[in-house]
């Protein structure tokens, strides 16, 4: 079902240095709607999904997340990337944390839900990706496909309205790409976040 | 050499250990705020911390202790030796100490502070609960090592007229004519004051290690 827009982006352009990454991008992207980015390597898929959530800047047009516009001002920034979450090529979980506490820290720190409840949302996102009896291990401990599934959970605790993930499959050997459970229920019919996939 | 030299030197190392342990404590304080700042992104503050850390790394310990005892005399703080040494001690400690945690934040993985971002977390939250609890594991060794050399480094408050350790051993080395075994028992305090430190360094690499052991 395809609801309203979510992300907007018009005729933006980025460079690096004198090469331009970014050539008149325009898309919009509805609630509901799955996106995949296919293309060579180098062709700024990654670049594009990073402006959304200001890991990359850009130089001109507009990108607007759920109304809000994104430019530099740190309000902004910080809205955006409460409702914005990212899984990453290399899964970025924190090495020092177990695996339940990757996923509780962000809900206490940014959004102030109390220790109990950030628990709880965890065990249950955590339940849903398949992975609960992983929760006590730390990150070095797991499977690159475990460490995916807890890197979808932690960005799926923060209940965001967008989820972007870059090449979240490409770090995988083949057999690992089935592994990871990858499959988008847990996201479905839930937070009507639309995903996006290089 | 008997009891009261023995019960003398005591003495000095209760001073060294008390120098030290501020020396340290402040500098962490101090070195943390220079290491922080090394590190804000922010052009000038990057620029003023790095030159201090230049001017801090490249004179002596024990110009600095000099300095700051005569030249804070000079304009106007009549201050203990003791204060004064303590103040040096901790500005050198802070240079140092700044450097070697500005390079372990540097060495924590990019890919963390951008996940740490796109969770939406602040610089504070970030720092404290992502980048330096991961930066700090990596300077262990290395945060150790300099310890042991402050403690060590205490030794030039003699120059001041301070009576610590060092200068305790030289006082009665001077008037029982045995520097031998006098300084013998000197480094064997010495030895005995740093060598729980390395091994506290070693306990707690081991520990931090649990948490990336399969």
């Amino acid at each position: 079902m395809i609801g309203e827009t979510m992300i907007t982006m018009s005729h933006v352009e980025k460079w690096y240095g004198a090469f331009q990454a970014l050539h008149d991008i325009n898309i919009d992207v509805h609630k509901g709607e799955r996106i995949v980015l296919c293309g060579p390597s180098g062709s700024g898929k990654s670049t594009l999904i990073r402006c959304i959530n200001h890991l990359e800047t850009y130089e001109k047009g507009e990108i607007r997340v759920g109304g809000i516009l994104l430019g530099n001002q740190a309000k902004a920034i910080d809205a955006i990337r409460r409702e914005v979450g990212m899984v990453f090529q290399q899964f970025n979980l924190f090495p020092h944390l177990t695996v339940l506490q990757n996923c509780m820290l962000a809900p206490m720190r940014a959004l102030g839900v109390a220790r109990a409840e950030a628990e709880d949302r965890a065990r249950t996102l955590l339940a849903r990706v398949k992975i609960s009896e992983q929760a006590e291990k730390y990150p070095v401990q797991l499977s690159g496909g475990q460490q995916q599934r807890v890197a979808i959970a932690r960005a799926l605790c923060m209940r965001p309205k967008v989820m972007l993930f870059d090449e979240p499959t490409s770090a995988l050997d083949p057999d690992g790409q089935g592994s990871a459970g990858y499959d988008d229920q847990p996201c479905r019919g839930r937070h009507d976040d639309d995903l996006r996939d290089p | 050499m008997g009891s009261e030299e023995f019960i003398f030197l005591l003495i000095g190392l209760k001073w060294t250990v008390l120098l030290s342990a501020v020396g340290f404590v402040c500098g962490c304080l101090a070195g943390l705020a220079v290491a922080l700042a090394r590190t804000s992104g922010m052009p000038w503050l990057e620029r003023l911390t790095s030159a201090y850390i230049a001017v801090f790394q490249g004179t002596p310990l024990l110009m600095q202790l000099f300095v700051t005892y005569y030249g804070l005399a000079l304009i106007g703080f009549k201050l203990d030796a003791w204060e004064a040494v303590a103040i040096g001690l901790t500005l050198h400690a802070s240079a140092y100490l700044g450097e070697i945690w500005r390079g372990a934040i540097e060495a924590v993985p990019r890919g963390q502070t951008e996940a740490a971002k796109a969770l939406s977390l602040k610089y504070v939250s970030r720092m404290k609960d992502i980048i330096l609890p991961q930066a700090l594991r990596i300077s262990l060794p290395a945060t150790i090592g300099f310890l042991v050399q402050l403690i060590k480094g205490t030794s030039l408050a003699s120059i001041v007229g301070f009576t610590e350790l060092t200068r305790a051993g030289n006082i009665i080395s001077n008037q029982i004519f045995q520097p031998l075994t006098v300084f013998g028992i000197v480094g064997i305090l010495y030895f005995l004051m740093c060598c729980p430190l390395t091994i506290l360094g070693a306990r707690l690499e081991r520990r931090f290690n649990a948490a990336h052991a399969r």
